[in-house]
């Protein structure tokens, strides 16, 4: 802006003009414009989910903050004298009341409650597809591995606000996952029942939770989602988009549409789409119908009692531990300490913990484990197609089972009643493939992408088949193959295979363990790998084919005289 | 008198006065309360009805239940089930079993109203059990569905899902859901614990809140659900499938379209 102090100050000419120059003159607008305006987004559906999330996290802002207005997170008792027949005079907590009073006695509640929940759903969900499509696609090798790490953690931030506030309205379906929290608490050992009794304010339930739980969904958490999403899209536009491999497209450009006026429109329509979808939803589907469950009382529990679908996995994983495994091996331990026995409760502090614990520390160090293995440190703006990073798609896939198991798991009770075959059934199975799931997930992945390279190969090298029959003069038969062409083979041909490498000695000539486990690691990473076709390659395939396939066209030219 | 007067510091005098208490109050208690008596067959079956039951069963169930209802290998006895198990398993369609199972299976009404009468007259003659319920104990619009649905939570919800949508019991037995059930049946069911529902009888469950449960039940199923369609009342797992398939399908679907070039 110094240079507006030149001696020739601009003037404009319209209205608009001199108010858009005033806010220029004074905020510094079209420079930002002209930097951010002309930032390039390369176009692909799978680039969106990012997109729905962010969306639907405002979708969540705006009716969450509704719902603020006529919720009362209080456990005082009252009884209920809204219009819900079913209900009145049933004594319960104000803030049950008050979620019902929104259902239906505010204008509009209980579509915004809607709302609020299915984009709930959608946000976690977005996150998760994004995170797959980011794994998958390598995108977060250099220089976007602090990237992947906020990534993480928002979706672990996504997990404890959809948590916190599917246990607000102190129904029973909350509070009975609230209940498996306490226990889940109570099972850490020696200090697990201080903390329990710290959370709660007292034995379970107590009369704090949820005014607790209330100030973390309302105001901690959604803080920490918003820096976090501020630092996320900062580093984006910091690092630039990815982008697909593809002619003309290097680790040095970004090919595709401005954001102004083509992103703009597009990313600005798409925010509107994604709330016309949840808010049509929301108008013709109910979801967490509170009424059905009553207020909470720690002695029911209902059939069918699950948490929203991203907590799911964690139940999944209690349900599929066994207390006992044969007659008499429990996983109760009594400790003996110097100030009187303590419970190590295994059965439920190992499910609720360690696979958990596993999926995310494996999430976290995946860029470093990744970057270790092929001692690649190189920045990549291209992405991988997962096809050409078979090991790499292969633990996605696995941890996707792994994952999806548990997932499975926690509906057990639906799928014994819908597929009509017996629960303990569903549970032995289920428990014998959460463990060996997993492995045949890898092995087949890898195998499905180690064929489809190879399928790549044999197509840039000959060519699709036609599935046109020739017969040569001599009587041999051969099927005619149609080039691909040069775009579609440039897709094909141009990616990046690591090789695995021998252990490497350091200056001492001494090869150190870590490096022997190194050179291990990337034999099973790289070891059957499919190695790109070469340009020489191509070239004697193709002076090769052509003539065969001139010949052949010569043949029938011949043939149809 | 002067023997007992001895004997009245011995050790065991006071356990032996205990048991003297325990039984009177059992005694007086079974006298006064009505609650475990097996209830007098309110509606009258003619000695016809009853004749005609036991041609009926000794044609269709005698098979497995035994002549006389006396019991095989191949199902219980029937002696004091009373006539309301029959007109429950008979007909809400159960009985005759089709085959085989973990629990009977709900298949099609297999006898008319007539002959599940006569049925169950027989069966009522051959001793005392839960009768056919009255309709004034079964009118919904009587009841109480606020306290039904308390009841409801706390007695029934943990195998019929809070809102009676049915529920998984263990090795392939199931609580079915409830949608569609008669009154009649519903209380039927509770007097008799069929399959491996547990019987609330009188004392658990008295006659009035059996009617405000039924009235519970009904009104939840007339008033629809208030949210939208309610993707089977099954919680949060249909609900995550529901956003899985259709909600992330249609936002792929338009992702898909906004990045497609025109051409």
């Amino acid at each position: 802006m110094s240079s507006s102090t030149a001696t020739h100050e601009y003037q404009p000419k319209t209205r608009v003009g001199r108010v858009t120059h005033f806010v220029d003159s004074r905020v510094g607008g079209s420079g930002m414009v002209k930097e951010f305006g002309r930032k390039i987004f390369p176009d692909h559906w799978t680039f969106m989910f990012g997109e729905v999330a962010l969306y639907t996290f405002v979708i969540l802002l705006i009716s969450g903050t509704f719902l603020t207005f006529f919720f009362d997170p209080s456990m005082a008792e009252t009884h209920y004298e809204g219009s819900y027949l079913p209900l009145r005079g049933v004594e319960m907590s104000v803030a049950y009341a008050s979620s019902l009073d929104i259902s239906f006695d505010v204008r509009g509640g209980l579509f915004m409650r809607q709302v609020h929940h299915w984009s709930a759903l959608l946000f976690v969900a977005a996150n998760a597809v994004h995170m797959l499509r980011v794994f998958f696609t390598g995108a977060f090798r250099r220089p976007r591995e602090l990237n992947w790490v906020v990534g993480t953690t928002l979706l672990i931030m996504g997990l404890a606000a959809g948590f916190t506030g599917y246990s607000l309205p102190d129904d029973l379906l909350s509070g009975n996952g609230l209940r498996i929290i306490d226990g889940v608490v109570k099972s850490i050992p020696v200090i697990g029942t201080y903390i329990s009794f710290f959370l709660f304010g007292g034995e379970f339930p107590g009369t704090a939770i949820i005014g607790r739980l209330y100030v973390l969904h309302i105001l901690l958490i959604p803080a920490v989602i918003l820096l976090l999403i501020g630092i996320h899209l900062f580093m984006v536009v910091i690092h630039k988009h990815t982008q697909y491999p593809g002619p003309g497209r290097t680790n040095t450009n970004v090919v595709g549409y401005p954001v102004g006026p083509v992103y703009a429109a597009k990313a600005g329509g798409y925010f509107f789409i994604v709330f016309g979808i949840v808010a049509a939803i929301s108008a013709a589907f109910t979801i967490n119908p509170i009424w059905n469950y009553g207020p909470y009382d720690p002695s029911p529990v209902s059939a069918g009692t699950q948490p929203d679908w991203y907590i799911g996995w964690v139940d999944g994983a209690l349900r599929l531990m066994p207390g006992t495994v044969g007659a008499n091996w429990d996983f109760e331990w009594n400790i003996p300490f110097p100030w009187g026995v303590n419970t190590l409760s295994l059965n439920v502090l190992f499910p609720a913990l360690v696979p958990a614990g596993i999926v995310f520390t494996l999430m976290l160090a995946w860029p470093w484990i990744e970057s270790w293995v092929t001692k690649d440190k190189r920045e990549h703006h291209l992405l991988d197609r997962p096809r050409n990073a078979p090991t790499r798609t292969a633990v996605g896939v696995a941890g996707v089972v792994f994952y999806c198991v548990m997932w499975a798991a926690a509906s057990s009770d639906l799928i014994a009643t819908h597929f009509l075959v017996s629960l303990n059934d569903v549970t032995y199975w289920l428990r014998i493939l959460v463990i060996v799931g997993p492995i045949i997930g890898f092995m087949i992945a890898r195998r499905v992408a180690l064929a489809l390279q190879r399928k790549d190969r044999e197509i840039a090298l000959h060519g699709r088949e036609t599935g046109r029959i020739v017969r040569l003069p001599h009587g041999e038969f051969i099927e005619v193959h149609e080039p691909v062409d040069e775009y579609k083979r440039y897709q094909l041909v141009s990616f990046e295979s690591p090789e695995a490498y021998a252990p490497v000695a350091d200056g001492n000539g001494h090869v150190s363990r870590s490096e022997k486990l190194r050179s291990r690691a990337s034999r099973f990473f790289f070891e059957d790998r499919v190695a790109p076709v070469t340009p020489s390659e191509l070239h004697a395939s193709h002076s090769g084919h052509h003539g065969e396939i001139a010949n052949a066209q010569d043949r029938e030219s011949i043939a149809s005289h | 008198m002067k023997a007992l007067s001895q004997r009245r510091r011995h050790p065991l005098a006071a356990i032996a006065l205990l048991l003297m208490a325990l039984l009177m109050v059992g005694a007086i208690y079974s006298a006064a309360s009505s609650a475990n008596q097996a209830q007098a067959q309110t509606e009258s079956f003619s000695a016809n009805d009853a004749e005609e039951g036991e041609k009926l069963f000794a044609a269709n169930c005698a098979s497995c239940h035994g002549l006389g209802a006396s019991g095989s290998s191949a199902g219980p006895s029937l002696v004091g089930v009373g006539a309301a198990s029959v007109d429950f398993q008979v007909g809400s369609g159960r009985m005759p079993l089709q085959m085989d199972g973990p629990q009977a299976q709900v298949k099609p009404v297999q006898f008319t109203e007539e002959q599940t009468r006569q049925l169950a007259a027989y069966v009522a003659t051959l001793g005392a059990g839960p009768a056919i319920p009255d309709e004034e104990i079964l009118d919904a619009s009587e009841g109480d569905p606020a306290n039904g649905g308390e009841l409801f939570r706390v007695n029934c919800a943990m195998c019929h899902n809070a809102a009676a949508a049915g529920g998984a019991l263990t090795r392939g037995k199931f609580a079915p859901s409830l949608e569609g059930s008669s009154e009649k049946h519903i209380y039927e069911a509770m007097v008799t614990g069929p399959q491996n529902m547990p019987v609330f009888n009188d004392a658990n469950i008295s006659p009035e809140d059996k009617r405000d449960v039924i009235a519970f039940l009904k009104t939840i199923e007339e008033q629809g659900s208030p949210g939208g369609a309610d993707l089977g009342s099954l919680g949060p797992v249909s609900e995550g499938l529901f956003i899985w398939v259709a909600g992330l399908g249609v936002v792929i679907a338009f992702t898909v379209w906004l990045t497609s070039r025109s051409s």
